[in-house]
């Protein structure tokens, strides 16, 4: 157990945490911790902070606690925990904005979970389309993880599933350079705006 | 005849093959016709929004914009619910302001005005037309199928966006399958994340989320999942056979419910076999045999419902001829002399 | 010349902490018309109000400006204050340096240089007035009590105690509201129909009180003192005189409607007593299920009543009685959790109940004669599952507020579980535990010696396997995600607004506040009256509250109802409309704004250019008016004029601002 002083928060953590709290449009303060966000939550088994703790460390400034959990990486984006939050505080976004703030911050808790979004896009780009057994054979090499998934292979490869050839477009380049222009302008676009219309 | 543009999605042509062929097959029995969108592109799905936002609006947006210019007044029908959120939620992006829509633009490099619609296939299957088209065309009726609907994320969450159908009890499914003849049973996880897009990254607390999926589907009396997602899909029907053996070791009894694309039962309603239908490539083996004895079964099951109805129509009709007889003898009674008791 | 008074305030600091109270004295002092200008520290005090007496005698003042808060806060008091001294109550102008000012600025510069405008307002205004008179208006001493409940029948007792007669009306076929549905009372756990029902009795015999049962308020008319309100007493189809509550017809009838009393957990015929205890002790016919009545079949009922007291013919009765005062007790309904909570069921697990499906299951006159058993099965629950604040501060699906009873209630209900199931367990899921209330904290933490397991958290889904309804909830004190199985799970749901009170509240001017509730006219001070003179509030037509508070509250409105009574006649308020009729048109778009039926066009004679003339005018009744001022502002010719609001007082306020 630790002791926290609350009135020493670096100046730099307050900004990181205005920085989430602006790219998910969240008012942290709004919260009222009554945990409906965690009660519901499936993927709480591999979670190291409940995500209305997430939220809880985030009102507190302790954005530290934060950007080194697994919570965020582990979050499968189902957003139940959103849609029936009494204080409609969007927690599905919240993980995703502290993911882009982490990764900024050199931070990649789950491994995995990076390496898997990470080669998902190059697999987009490599071919406009996702290409499911290489992205399986290429995440599996990365990650070490080399015999996930693969007594169904075979399965798959029989029933036509999934073969040798690649599903390319012709337009391919097209999609790689919209890729590389979009991340290179490093897009931290907002969420869309909630019932906003077009004016 | 309605004509929809066609986002098949990445999985079309390899997990999601079944998919693809029933909903192919129901399509043309009803007079659907599905024109591909040339070029599409791979919507990102959660990754790219995970990536970064920019890059979650634009790869689907790109699709958009492309089924714009091949006929903007047709609504883009995208059977993957994965693919259906992440169209939706570009759409939604950049109906929401004009900045949004100008920057969308910007992202693509491409003319688009954010005006075509987004629908899944539920929601085709759910218009009135394709309704009509379906009773009309029904041949074998799935009165032995009792189907736990499957909804998954994806179809309904985030709400102001999806709003499609309850977040928390929809109906599109079960509707439809009721109108196949199936009996949907009332059940708790319609909507309950199966953790698809975790499976790889955090595996052990994803496999949760299937056995919970089961275990209530079955507590509930189902004899069979039904999805309209290809990831859930092969997340369900490909990964209970670890969670069956894992079930094994700890002493519990295995699942067995096949899982099925609403499409693929629709199929078989409507006539199809298991191979014209893709349920020939199921990783549950069990699936064409399963489709074989229930619609054996339904047929006897309808068989005993006509007898039962011509006996409660006969029942009737003697019943109306003795009440009949008897008015007529009361008639009778009333005129004779001896009658009353004036 | 007029001879002006100002009196600034300090009000504390609340005043001078943001504005330069002496500087703008000594500005007042060099207005038009000013005698005499002067600061005080807390004017509202008994010194601070001897020293405007004094000041008023020593420069001979003949109308005076105050400086101080809102003349809703103090308007009444400066009158009270000038009725003792030569100068007319109405020669007065509250300039709101608090409300106004003060409190909405920071810098004190600019607070003063505002303040100082406001009292060159008031000088100019005050400059123009004119002295006003009351006129008398009498009052009719009897009250009427809306609604039967525990708030109503409080009021009525006490008022008709205090010897004026009271007319209670209550839309049920039964007094006794939301109370006698309970079984036990929280912190004494006496037990609610032995303190309820006698007072439900001692309503129904008293001889100064009416109860008007079925019945409920169509129309209301007229003023203080002199409301005219027209009452509809739906068609019982049982004659009341002839009756003798003997119940054989009850026993007779075929037909089976949910019992709404019993929370849709029994049945009850179409011809029916609410509950035993029901006054008045006498059944009525629910006309929309009786087959007689619809079909003209049956007629069972009236075979057997052996005093020929049904009536299948009975109409409704519409009667119009004039009333001194009016008491609002129309209390609440729980909030439809239904279609807010598919995640709960959305109300397709008949084993998830709401509280007072409870306290019907624990009441030995109940469905389950108080055995605790599942509506699904019957069978005796082990685990429960209570939920607290569900609708309740819950803005996304539900309400915002605290229902403020609930905390209580849920601890109630679980003492009660583990009393009557001793081997069962009991898990109360919370947000907060707010027991602020004589012996309240005690009943929580006996509830908990009682081995009620409270959850800080909310529940986040529940749904059925098996026959067990699973519960997940999370325990935020240590984190965790729980999961109980439980037999059934009882929501402590909001409490909203009865249904109908906006037509009420509309036709009798009183306003709902945001959430809905009937708005009290001032928060603190006022809190049982409404911005109706002759209209008060008790209970929880006002907001949630608990029993003891409501029944305080409806002793307070009792007492303002007596008061009122008390007098013969009441003041009229002088400020009111005023017609010129040399420049009234008679086209009548007076007639047409006034809300409250005020205004009439008559035939008057006048002799113009030494002829007699008929023409047709405005004529204002001085009962009605409520000094609103609509009309003033409607009249295209400027015919119309309010009291102590003259057009002419207010453009020179206007001018005051703009051209000094």
């Amino acid at each position: 157990m630790k002791i926290v002083d609350l009135t020493v928060i670096p100046a730099d953590d307050r900004t990181a945490v205005a920085a989430i709290a602006a790219e998910a449009q969240v008012n942290f303060k709004d919260c009222y911790q009554c945990g409906k966000c965690s009660a519901g939550c499936p993927m709480v088994q591999g979670m190291d902070l409940m995500p209305r703790e997430v939220i809880r460390y985030l009102q507190l400034g302790k954005v530290q606690e934060v950007l080194n959990s697994k919570t965020p990486w582990v979050c499968a984006q189902c957003g139940v925990c959103t849609a029936r939050c009494p204080q409609n505080v969007d927690i599905c976004a919240t993980m995703r904005a502290v993911r882009h703030a982490a990764k900024d911050a050199g931070i990649t808790p789950v491994r995995e979970a990076d390496v898997f979004e990470d080669e998902f896009i190059k697999n987009v780009r490599a071919h406009g389309r996702s290409n499911e057994q290489y992205l399986a054979m290429k995440y599996n090499l990365r990650s070490g993880h080399l015999m996930q998934d693969v007594d169904s292979a075979p399965a798959m490869f029989a029933r036509g599933m999934i073969g040798i050839a690649t599903h390319n477009i012709d337009s391919r380049d097209e999609v790689s350079a919209l890729i590389d222009r979009v991340l290179q302008n490093n897009g931290a676009a907002k969420e869309a705006p909630k019932g906003g219309d077009a004016s | 005849m309605t004509t929809y543009s066609y986002f098949p999605g990445c999985s079309a042509n390899s997990t999601g093959i079944s998919y693809t062929k029933s909903a192919d097959f129901v399509c043309k029995k009803i007079g659907i016709e599905l024109e591909e969108i040339p070029e599409w592109c791979c919507c990102g799905t959660s990754a790219a929004k995970l990536t970064s936002y920019d890059l979650g609006y634009a790869l689907p947006s790109r699709s958009l914009a492309l089924a714009e210019k091949l006929d903007a007044s047709r609504p883009i029908v995208a059977p993957c619910a994965g693919c259906y959120a992440a169209l939706k939620d570009a759409l939604v992006y950049a109906q929401a302001s004009k900045e949004n829509l100008e920057h969308v633009r910007d992202m693509i490099n491409m003319p688009y005005e954010a005006s075509v619609q987004v629908m899944n296939l539920l929601e085709v299957f759910s218009t009135q037309e394709a309704k009509d088209a379906l009773q009309q065309q029904i041949t074998k009726p799935l009165s032995a199928f009792k189907v736990a609907c499957y909804y998954g994320c994806a179809l309904v969450r985030p709400v102001e966006v999806c709003k499609f159908d309850d977040p928390e009890d929809p109906q599109s499914m079960d509707t439809i399958m009721r109108l196949a003849g199936a009996e949907p049973i009332d059940w708790s996880f319609k909507t309950e994340c199966c953790g698809a897009a975790q499976q790889m990254a955090v595996p052990k607390p994803s496999r949760v989320l299937i056995e919970r999926i089961f275990q209530n589907a079955e507590a509930n009396g189902a004899n069979a999942i039904v999805t309209a997602c290809p990831l859930c899909w092969m997340n369900l029907d490909m990964r209970v056979k670890a969670i069956n053996k894992e079930r094994a070791e700890a002493g519990k009894p295995a699942f067995d419910l096949p899982v099925f694309f609403f499409t693929e039962l629709l199929g078989v309603a409507l006539g199809g076999d298991a191979k014209t239908l893709g349920i020939d490539v199921h990783f549950q083996p069990g699936a064409p045999a399963f489709i074989d004895q229930k619609v054996k079964e339904s047929a006897q099951i309808e068989e005993e419902r006509k007898l039962a109805a011509a006996e409660e129509a006969r029942k009737l009709e003697e019943r109306a001829a003795k009440l009949a007889a008897k008015k007529q003898a009361k008639a009778e009674d009333v005129h004779s002399p001896q009658g009353g008791e004036q | 010349m007029s001879r002006i008074g100002v009196f600034i305030c300090y009000c504390g600091s609340n005043i001078a902490g943001t504005v330069d109270v002496e500087k703008v004295a000594e500005v007042a002092r060099t207005l038009p018309n000013v005698v005499h200008a002067e600061t005080n520290k807390y004017t509202c005090s008994d010194p601070g109000q001897a020293g405007v007496k004094a000041a008023i005698e020593k420069y001979n003042i003949d109308r005076v400006v105050m400086g101080t808060c809102s003349p809703r806060m103090h308007e009444l008091t400066w009158r009270k204050l000038l009725a003792d001294t030569p100068v007319n109550p109405y020669m007065l102008e509250v300039a709101n340096l608090r409300e106004q000012c003060s409190w909405v600025h920071k810098d004190k510069e600019v607070g003063t240089a505002k303040a100082i405008d406001l009292i060159k307002m008031a000088v100019a205004k005050v400059d123009k007035l004119s002295p006003l008179k009351s006129t008398q208006i009498p009052v009719t001493k009897r009250a009427l009590v809306v609604g039967g409940g525990i708030a109503g029948m409080q009021a009525a007792l006490d008022i008709a105690d205090a010897g004026y007669q009271v007319t209670v009306v209550e839309r049920e076929t039964s007094l006794g509201g939301k109370m006698v549905m309970l079984d036990k009372t929280f912190p004494t756990m006496d037990c609610s129909a032995c303190i309820c029902t006698p007072k439900m009795s001692e309503v129904g015999s008293h001889p100064n009180i009416t109860v008007k049962s079925y019945a409920e308020v169509e129309s209301v008319e007229g003023y203080v003192g002199n409301f005219d309100v027209t009452i509809r007493e739906k068609a019982k189809y049982i004659d009341y005189n002839l009756c003798t509550g003997c119940g054989a017809c009850t026993t007779k009838c075929p037909t089976k409607v949910i019992n709404n009393f019993e929370q849709g957990m029994s049945a009850r015929p179409a011809i029916y007593k609410m509950f035993a205890q029901a006054v008045p002790a006498k059944p009525v016919i629910d006309a929309e299920h009786c087959r007689k009545i619809q079909e003209n079949k049956c007629g069972a009922c009236a075979k057997i009543c052996p005093t020929g007291a049904i009536h299948y013919d009975d109409e409704d009765k519409v009667t119009t009685e004039r009333y001194g005062a009016i008491v609002l007790t129309t209390g609440y309904q729980l909030i439809d959790w239904k279609p807010l909570y598919p995640e709960y069921g959305g109300g397709k697990y008949p084993d998830v109940i709401t509280g007072l499906q409870f306290e019907r299951l624990v009441n030995a006159s109940g469905p389950t004669e108080g055995h605790i058993l599942r509506p699904s099965d019957g069978k005796e629950p082990k685990n429960v599952v209570i939920i607290k604040c569900v609708g309740s501060r819950d803005p996304h699906k539900g309400v915002a507020y605290c229902s403020r009873a609930c905390c209580m209630y849920g601890a109630k209900h679980a003492h009660q579980f583990l009393d009557k199931v001793p081997d069962g367990r009991c898990f109360v899921f919370y947000m907060d535990v707010r027991t602020p209330g004589k012996g309240y904290d005690e009943f929580y933490m006996n509830t908990l010696q009682d081995g009620a397991q409270y959850l800080r958290g909310r529940v986040s889904k529940i749904y059925k396997e098996g026959d067990r309804l699973v519960c997940l909830g999370e325990d935020t004190l240590t984190s965790a995600q729980i999961r109980i199985e439980a037999d059934m799970v009882v929501l402590e749901t909001a409490m909203v607004p009865a249904e109908g009170v906006d037509k009420l509240g509309s036709m009798l001017g009183v306003t709902r506040d945001k959430d809905l509730w009937l708005t009290e006219a001032h928060a603190k001070l006022r809190p049982v009256e409404t911005n109706t003179a002759g209209v008060f509030l008790a209970g929880v037509a006002q907001g949630p509250k608990d029993i003891p508070d409501t029944v305080c509250q409806a002793g307070a409105a009792a007492s303002k109802v007596i008061g009122l009574l008390n007098h013969d006649h009441l003041e009229s308020n002088p400020q009111i409309s005023r017609v010129n009729e040399a420049l009234c048109q008679g086209d009548g778009a007076c007639v047409n704004i006034c809300p409250y039926h005020a205004i009439t066009l008559v035939q008057k004679q006048f002799r113009e250019n030494s002829q007699k003339i008929t023409r047709t005018v405005a004529s204002v009744n001085p009962g009605l008016c409520q000094g609103c001022g609509a009309c003033t502002v409607t009249c295209r010719a400027g015919a119309m004029d309010l009291l102590g609001y003259t057009n002419e007082s207010l453009m020179r306020e206007v001018d005051a601002l703009c051209q000094w």
